[in-house]
Order: C-alpha cells, then structure tokens, then sequence
C-alpha cells in the first residue's frame, strides 16, 4: 500500500476541532503525523478533506436477497457517496439473528466490500418481536448495535429488557419507531395528501408513541437507545427534552424527510414510499431544526434497495424504501447551502457521532486512526442519474434530481476506492 | 362545443369544469338512448371493452358492460378470482397482456387507490377508472351530478350534504371534486372517526351535527358503512351509527321540502336509511343507477376517441 499525501485541502476534523487548510499524511493504513517517504500526492487544493463518512442505517440485502443488492455494490454505492464504513441492517434472509450469519456477512464483506462493513444483530429472533435474540453472542460475532430495524418491538416489557440486557454487553439498541396499532396498513402520512389521495394514513403519531417509550426506557435502564430515521415534528420535540434532562437517547434522519414532503406522492409513484413515510411540510420543517440545534446528530441513508418490478406495482402493496448513499451527502449539503448547518456541524453528522454511538476508532483524522477519508468538491454541479447507479436496484426519487456537491475521492484503510 | 382529448377517465381531481359539463351534456344524449325500443347505437363497433375488476362489484360492472354493449362494442368481464393476479402476476402484466390483445378501452375496479393511474402511465389503450380503493369513483360524481341538474336544473349554488363513511369512499371524493368544481357547497358529515377535519382542506365543510348537516341540503347524498375497508376501532356499532346518523323518518322531516336523497348503493335498509325513505318519492336512488349507464356511455365514447359530429 503506497503513502499518501493529501496535499492542500481544507481539512474539516470535527473531532480534533479542525477546519483549516493543511496536509493529511496516511500510511499503512492509519492516519500518521509527518510525511511518509515515497508517498503518492494527492491534490486536494480547493477541495474539501474530512474523515471518512459514515452511515449507519444501510440495508446491503445479503443474505437473501441479492437480486436487490449485494455487500459489493451496496458498499460501492457508499464508496461512490463518499462513505467509507457503512452499517447494515439485520432484515435479511435469515435474519441476523445468529452467530453464523454475522460470520457470513463479516466474511463476505471482507471478500467482496470496498468499504468497512459493520454488522448490526436483531433485538429478538427472526426479528418477531417475541424473545430475544442471543445478542451477547452477536456481540462476540462483531455486531456494533442491535435493531430490529423494519419492525419495532411492540412489547414494552420485552424492549425494556433488551436494553438493560444490551447494556451489559455495551451495544446501543437501535429502534425503528412504528406504533402497529396506530399505523395498521398505513402507507402514506395520516394528512391532508392521504385524505387526496385515497391512500391509508401513516400517522406520526405512530412514530411519537414509540419515540416516547423509547425515552422513558433508555431512563429508566440508563442505557443507550438510538431512534432510527425520525420523521416527525412530534418526535424531534421529545428527543430534544429527553437529551436536556440527560437521557440517553440519539436519533437519525434520513435527506428525503428533509427534503422532500407528501405532496411528491401525489403522482401514486412508488418510489416516494418509504417506512417512515415522507410528511407534512411542517414536520420537515421541524427535522431540519433538529438538525440544526443538535437534536438529531446522525444523518443516514436507509438505502433501501428494490427491484424494479417489486416497485411496479400499485402503490399499496409496492415494498417500503428507497436507495440513498448516491444522493446522501449532495442532499445534505443543501442544508449548508441554506446555513442550517456550518459545513463543519454537518460533517460532524457524518463521521464524528455515528462513530461514537457504534463506538468505532473511525470519524476523525487524528494520529493513529484509521486511514479513511473523503474528499469533497462542494461546487461540483451534477445531476443524478440512477441508471448509471453501482446499485442493482433503481428505486430512487432523486433520479434526475440537479445537485450540488460531490464526493471526489473515498480512500478506505488508506486506500482510494472511489474516484 | 368543445370537444374532449383524453383517453383515460382516471378522476374527477383532474378534469375541468369544461370537461365535466361536457362530459353531462354528452350522457344526456346517451340517456334517450336507453328510452328507446332498440337500445342499441353502432359508435364503439369493432372495438374491444375490457372490464378488469380486481374488487368485487354488481352493479358498476354490470353498468359498465351494458354501456359497452349499448355501444356495439365487444365486452370481456375479468374478475380477481378470475385472472391470472391470483398467481402472482403483476397488475402491469395483466394489463400488458390486455393490451396484447388489442383491447381499446380498459375500465378498471382496484382495491388500491392509483391503480388506474399507474395503468394509465404505460397502457396505450384507454383507461376508465371505475372505483380506484377509496380515491375516486369518477363515474359515481357524474352520474350523481347528473341526476342532481336533471332535478334541480343546476348545480352551482346547491348546497349538497354527503353523509357516512367519508374516509374510506371514492364516491365522497370523487363527488367533492366534482360538485365543488361546479360551485356547489358542500358538506361531509359523519362520524369525527370516519369524518376527519382535514377534509375541509379538499374546499368543503365538515360537521359531526347530523341536525346542522341536514338543514340546509338539497341534496343529501348517503354513504354505506364500509365494514370491508374499515379498520375495527372506527365506531362502535352499526346500531350506534343509526342512532347517531342514520336518516330516519323525523330528520328527513327537517329538511328541506324540496330536497332529495341519493345513495350510490348498495343500501344498507334500516342501517344508514330508513327502508321506507329509500323506496318514497323524493329518493332518486333508481334513477341515479339509470343515469350511471347513461353516464357510462359517454365515458367509454369519448375515451375511445368518439367525437359527436360523426355520430
């Protein structure tokens, strides 16, 4: 592996307090604090250095299911985003429930990845909500946090002891909010467009109730519990009072619920139909506040990857989901753009604080971590075009979409896997 | 006149009111059609008339096809239990290989608002809506129109009171559009369950007061209770509903003495009508079923291309 030097770019380090021009040393694979010999130059002038981006909230289909996507071009989408460790969820085919099947994912990931993989585990068997899953082996397996992500555990008793049982092992338990009850057969937000459109309510309220429990039981276990891609006004506000009384509670977003709202579903195209749903422009309002004051400090993707002929299919019964690692960072950026956030601030969303809610030495640019970073040309001008995407699928709403921003290089383990 | 240029009826939502009384003037000359010995016109001749129900339905489908048959058209029914959907083909590849066929007209029924309208992105043939889940029911809104400005010589001005199950029905949503387009007030009334506030937002009233509903229509238009799409916590009983919002024989008394009642059927007798109020002489409830055909010719007429200078 030769050295590199990244030469003359603005290095935004938000764990070490950073935003200035300077150089990057990276040999063997760390980040190192002089320049190597030999070490290849990498210019950077004009463009924007940072850790390398993480997202936490990816679902790379395999075991199972990979007409939809595999480890090697779900990991390639990220690498092509800027993202150079990913997390992936357990609703695969079987689900990660298992020993065996973490080994699998690890394994795969370690032939056929070009960006670091994390594995999450299930919070129950078969993700049923019913017993738990053996989730002190998943951790022995590598997992970084358990979720049942797709499904929410609806037994408050079983929830609570999850947590306190995951608490032992030192795993953030990771939520997907979704009250069953409230939201049935919901496929759309419960609001003015559902009413339109004929098509059955998502309420928030769906999402509050559970985003509410999840409080009062990281308080009561004090122990960490992770709402995964928040959607609604409702929601935002309890975390935000939960944090300032020290609960121990996080939450993430996902760019369509900031960027995009109902109204896109009114054309019936399924490729507007994500679990949480998109919402009212209010509630989207209410996201990008959260972000803006620290209330959400995770952004992720949810990729979701489906085939084309699952999606073409009428809008009640087309899969939830959507892709995003392509689009991830550019949409994000947006919120720069419009001083919701300082660059720094969101870069933070991205490296720094996923990696200390999974507990991973990545994120930060210091001397000794792992030598993954991104390089980002905020002025590149491109428009989406999700027929050239790494992906196997092509569900994105964003097809077509003109952005702004772009990832330029993805170096993994100090070696440049995107340009 | 005006002639119209879509292929597709997919809802009410889209059409103007151009369109709409274009639509009317059209099925009126349908209308006298069916009054006569022979009743049948050679207009859709040669051409094929899919009716492709993925929901069960009497009286529409009937409707349908006797329109069709009406126009000298050849008619296939498709029922769900019937078609190829029960295993595992897509909506898209039944509606391809319908199409393969050559079919001219597609109508369908779906359980799944949209489906009409993500038929319509990729069929060349021509797409009716007839009840798409509960979006719209184009056919209904014009039928009941019709029968209104037959009775009452107008819509505009009309205040019309739409009372039930308003969350889970086509036919309320189909009617808003349509009656508020024509400049018609109206008003959906019900239980605040089934009757949520934010259909004020779709430009009508909402009340959960059967008395303040009532006193001032012209026309109150009844919605059946639709146990099949419901979710169990709406209300808490058929009898309760009755007691609540049926129309019985004393606040029909309150009303106005030239309004009349409508139901696109089918009628729940006793439940959300009084049996004798549906059989007097102000409910047009027959009359909207004859009109509906009327309707139902003008619609596959025009969607096949049809223009009245020729016919």
């Amino acid at each position: 592996m030769k050295a590199l030097h990244i030469k003359g770019g603005r290095v935004i380090d938000p764990g070490n307090g950073i935003d200035a021009v300077r150089d990057v040393y990276l040999a063997d694979g760390k980040v190192v604090a002089s320049l190597p010999a030999d070490a290849e130059v990498i210019d950077a002038t004009g463009k924007v250095v940072t850790p390398g981006l993480i997202d936490i909230h990816v679902h790379l289909r395999e075991p199972g299911r990979s007409d939809k996507e595999t480890i090697e071009t779900g990991t390639r989408c990220a690498a092509r985003g800027g993202f150079t460790t990913v997390v992936c969820m357990p609703n695969t085919t079987p689900a990660a429930d298992n020993t065996g099947t973490i080994a699998f994912i690890k394994q795969r990931a370690a032939e056929a990845a070009c960006v670091n993989v994390y594995p999450t585990g299930a919070i129950t068997k078969d993700l049923k909500g019913e017993e738990l899953a053996p989730i002190g082996s998943l951790k022995r397996a590598g997992v970084v946090a358990i979720t049942d992500d797709g499904h929410c555990v609806q037994n408050n008793e079983l929830m609570r002891r999850a947590v306190e049982y995951a608490r032992m092992f030192e795993l953030p338990v990771m939520d997907h909010c979704q009250d069953y009850n409230v939201v049935a057969d919901g496929v759309v937000h419960e609001g003015h467009w559902s009413a339109a459109l004929g098509l059955r309510g998502w309420p928030a309220l769906g999402e509050d109730l559970i985003v509410a429990r999840n409080v009062l039981i990281a308080e009561t276990t004090d122990w960490w519990v992770h709402c995964q891609h928040l959607s609604s006004a409702r929601s935002v506000q309890l975390l935000r009072e939960a944090k300032q009384r020290g609960v121990k509670i996080t939450g993430e977003a996902c760019p369509h619920h900031f960027v995009l709202t109902d109204e896109c579903v009114k054309t019936y195209d399924t490729n507007f139909k994500m679990n949480p749903p998109l919402r009212s422009e209010r509630d989207r309002a209410a996201i990008v506040e959260g972000l803006a004051d620290g209330t959400i400090e995770i952004i992720c993707s949810d990729h979701a990857p489906h085939c084309n002929y699952e999606k073409e299919v009428e809008f009640d019964v087309a899969p939830f989901g959507i892709l995003g690692l392509e689009t991830e960072l550019a949409l994000s950026l947006e919120l720069v753009r419009k001083n919701v956030l300082t660059l720094p601030a969101l870069i933070e969303k991205f490296t720094t604080n996923p990696a200390k809610l999974v507990r991973l030495n990545k994120g930060t640019l210091g001397v000794g971590a792992d030598a993954d970073v991104t390089i980002i040309d905020l002025d590149c001008e491109w428009t989406y075009d999700v027929t050239a995407s790494a992906s196997k699928s092509r569900n994105s709403p964003f097809h077509g979409r003109q952005l702004r921003g772009k990832a330029v290089r993805t170096i993994v383990g100090g070696v440049t896997k995107f340009e | 006149m005006k002639t119209w240029q879509r292929k597709d009826l997919l809802g009410i939502q889209d059409l103007s009111a151009d369109e709409i009384n274009f639509l009317l003037d059209s099925a009126l000359a349908f209308k006298q059609v069916g009054e006569r010995t022979v009743k049948k016109v050679p207009s859709l001749r040669g051409k094929t008339v899919i009716n492709l129900f993925i929901e069960p339905s009497t009286r529409t489908r009937t409707s349908f096809e006797l329109a069709a048959k009406r126009l000298s058209a050849d008619v296939i029914n498709i029922t769900a239990s019937a078609s190829s959907l029960v295993k595992g083909e897509t909506l898209k590849d039944t509606a391809l290989n319908l199409q393969a066929l050559n079919a001219d007209i597609i109508v369908i029924r779906h359980s799944a608002a949209g489906a009409p309208h993500f038929l319509g992105k990729f069929l060349k043939a021509s797409v009716v809506n007839a009840g798409d889940g509960a979006h719209e029911h184009p056919t209904q809104a014009l039928l009941d129109a019709f029968t209104i400005r037959e009775k009452k010589g107008r819509i505009a001005g009309l205040k019309v009171t739409i009372l039930g199950d308003i969350l889970y029905s086509r036919v309320a949503r189909s009617n808003v559009w349509l009656l508020t387009k024509l400049g018609a007030e109206v008003t959906l009334a019900g239980p605040s369950t089934l009757v949520p506030r934010v259909f004020e937002e779709l430009g009508c009233r909402v009340t959960h007061n059967i008395d303040e509903a009532l006193r001032d229509a012209d026309v109150i238009n009844l919605l059946r209770i639709q146990h099949e799409r419901q979710r169990k916590t709406m209300f808490p009983s058929t009898g309760e509903y009755t007691a609540m919002f049926g129309l019985n024989k004393e606040r029909f008394s309150r009303m106005k003495p030239d309004s009349f009642i409508m139901h696109p059927g089918p009628i729940n007798r006793g439940v959300e009508i009084d049996s004798d109020l549906a059989d007097g002489n102000r409910s047009v409830i027959l009359e909207q079923v004859t009109n509906g055909l009327a309707v139902r010719m003008a619609v596959l007429f025009l969607c096949s291309g049809g223009q009245f200078s020729e016919s």
